[in-house]
């Protein structure tokens, strides 16, 4: 038996025929548990680091919770509407799901915008990232997030682009299932932050 | 062997490149009241003080961010292990463990290296 003969018993040299996209989901998957590692390591930091203040303002004087509720209703909300796109989608209708990824959009900018409200209010108490360890990692781990929002809503906007000029076609299908894994896991992390970064920062 | 890779790749042409996952209105309709439900009684408890001991506060809301986790997790990721062959799951749960074992393993090991270079320090907190 050849050497050629033997290997084909044990690998397989015959490529298979792989239909575009059909590994995109899984593969996207395996980027989000990636990030999912990223933010691991960031609230380890934050959970070594969340209790020195230097000397400087703690989590009590600094968060104020209703902003932060309502900020964590805008993530939810964005989640459900982005949902809706998603059953659009389902359907075939090509303006509905416009309509609510729109809508979404609306609410995940709102949400960036009381995000940087409450930054920029920090900073300017004298609160700012330099201040202390503990803000150090607050910032990190909650910009962070942040920043991962502002892609998603940029994603959004040139998905949006996208669908308006081609369509429900499959490859357009395929990216507003990637970027509804990616909305929803964003809205994980945030589960993690209010609750261990602001509700238990104000139970300190 | 040889044979069983051929099943690969099986579904995948019965229903072209559409979506693999059906989702319904009544799965997120649910997701969404269910983590309503989750998110505002952990802001109730910490805002309002029901519960005096603040460990117990703690210990509540990290069960209830453990569940509303869940609730986005099969009602928003549509996460079964039926989804890909389950390989979804399979990478979840190993991130899971990855994460479980940075987040334990730095807090214990951080925790325990503060506790034994200052045994006799004055607490910081408070000081200009």
């Amino acid at each position: 038996m050849s050497t050629a003969e033997l290997t084909g018993q044990y690998y397989d040299l015959h490529e298979h025929d792989h239909p575009e996209g059909g590994s995109t989901m899984l593969g996207f998957w395996l980027y989000l548990m990636s990030d999912c590692l990223i933010f691991g390591m960031l609230f380890a930091t934050f959970g070594v680091l969340g209790g020195n203040y230097a000397g400087g303002p703690g989590p009590k004087a600094l968060f104020d919770l209703p902003l932060v509720a309502v900020n964590t209703a805008m993530l939810l909300f964005s989640s459900i509407t982005y949902g809706f796109a998603m059953i659009a989608m389902q359907n075939g209708k090509k303006n509905a799901v416009l309509l609510w990824l729109a809508v979404t959009g609306l609410f995940g900018a709102t949400f960036l915008g009381i995000e940087l409200y409450e930054f920029n209010h920090l900073i300017h108490e004298g609160a700012g990232p330099q201040r202390s360890a503990f803000l150090s990692a607050f910032f990190t781990l909650v910009g962070t997030h942040g920043l991962h929002v502002t892609f998603g809503t940029i994603w959004l906007v040139t998905l949006m682009v996208q669908l308006a000029k081609h369509g429900l076609t499959a490859a357009n299908q395929r990216r507003v299932m990637c970027l509804s894994m990616f909305w929803h896991f964003l809205d994980v992390v945030w589960i993690g932050v209010f609750t261990f970064v602001y509700l238990m920062g104000v139970l300190r | 062997m040889a044979n069983s890779s051929h099943d690969h790749g099986h579904g995948h042409d019965d229903h072209g490149h559409g979506p693999a996952i059906h989702v319904s209105l009544r799965e997120y309709v649910i997701g969404f009241l269910l983590s309503v439900v989750l998110t505002a009684i952990p802001f109730w408890l910490v805002m309002s003080g029901v519960i005096a001991d603040k460990q117990t506060t703690g210990l509540v809301i990290t069960a209830f961010a453990a569940v509303q986790v869940v609730v986005h997790m099969v009602y928003f990721l549509h996460m079964s292990g039926k989804v890909e062959d389950g390989w979804n799951l399979m990478a979840l749960l190993f991130t899971i463990l990855l994460v479980a074992i940075i987040l334990a393993g730095t807090l214990w090991v951080m925790f325990h290296l503060n506790h034994n270079m200052m045994p006799a320090m004055p607490k910081m907190d408070g000081m200009g």
